[in-house]
């Protein structure tokens, strides 16, 4: 059975308008299975990425977390994976002009996740915030 | 393939395979199942790079590895140089090897990697209705091997391993189709 990323629903994210606000995504792979990173050291993997699409946020940078070297049964050489509990921080400009008060803020998390034999088709999940803008 | 997964036990289990697994894949060592434990291999309607239309019984007589692939899998990228193998070594007495790319991105996506493995059997682009017809097939890859009268006689699920591939192509080669075999029994009595 494909493996699921578990993304628990992000707080209320509290921002004043002008100012960076930092939302960090907690995600989970349960044992055993593994999704690329998102800078696999191999073309035809694909990558872990998260893409904020829509609302009053700028995205500045997008931190993933720090990618492990693994080697699996089906490669030469070890791959750029991560496993377990990881994070992604996204840090937002926020802008001066923004309105007051609460707005969504949507994006999607795409993963490509293998066991050691088996690999499963890519999944977007979305993710959403909410942001109090002060 | 978002919906392959609620047919995957029906499916599979209808298939001969048995069990789903829910943990990581551990290798399949699919035997080739007896003769009276093989059921029909799902036909099935898939296009080819030129658009020509291809049917599993497009192959009737013929022995199929039927191998269920992606361009983004690592295991796949593996078995896929046996295959060129077993194509190339096996082709005159009666096999084929059958790709389906349950790529997304289609034929963009496969067409560039046909050429860099130099797969010199047919590609298809498969769908979602096939995968649910050959059990929900979601982990890639999936293989079966289909005997002379089109029923599936092993499924390996996950990277198998080469020399149970052709274990079951050598053996099923040998055995001439049912009505081949009852006619050479006719006619010996």
């Amino acid at each position: 059975m494909a493996p699921t990323l578990s993304v628990p629903p992000l707080p209320t994210v509290k921002a004043k308008k002008g100012s960076d606000v930092t939302v960090t995504l907690k995600a989970s792979l349960p044992s055993g299975y593994h999704a690329n990173s998102n800078k696999p050291t191999e073309a035809y993997l694909i990558p872990l990425t998260l893409k904020w699409t829509a609302g009053p946020l700028q995205v500045e940078t997008i931190t993933y977390p720090k990618a492990e070297m693994e080697k699996y049964s089906f490669s030469d050489k070890p791959i750029s994976v991560v496993t377990g509990e990881f994070s992604i921080a996204t840090k937002f400009k926020v802008p001066a002009d923004a309105q007051s008060g609460p707005a969504a803020q949507t994006g999607t998390l795409r993963y490509q996740a293998c066991d050691n034999k088996a690999c499963y088709p890519p999944k977007n999940l979305p993710v959403n915030v909410t942001v109090s803008l002060e | 393939m978002r919906n392959a997964l609620r047919l995957a036990l029906v499916g599979l289990t209808a298939l001969g395979l048995g069990t789903v697994a829910c943990a990581p894949q551990e290798p399949v060592r699919a035997a080739v199942k007896d003769d009276k434990d093989r059921k029909t291999a799902p036909e099935f309607e898939l296009k080819d790079v030129n658009g020509k239309v291809v049917h599993l019984s497009d192959f009737k007589g013929k022995v199929v590895l039927v191998d269920f692939w992606a361009t983004w899998c690592g295991p796949c990228a593996i078995e896929i140089p046996w295959f060129v193998d077993f194509q190339r070594k096996y082709k005159d007495r009666g096999f084929e090897v059958v790709g389906i790319s349950m790529d997304d991105d289609g034929w963009k996506a496969i067409t560039p990697f046909v050429s860099e493995k130099k797969i010199n059997y047919r590609i298809l682009l498969g769908d979602d209705k096939t995968g649910d017809l050959y059990g929900g097939v979601e982990a890639l890859p999936t293989t079966f091997v289909v005997d002379r009268d089109g029923r599936v006689a092993s499924v390996h699920v996950g990277l198998a391993n080469k020399k149970d591939f052709e274990d079951a192509i050598e053996k099923l080669l040998e055995t001439p189709p049912a009505s081949v075999a009852k006619s050479a029994g006719h006619s010996g009595s």
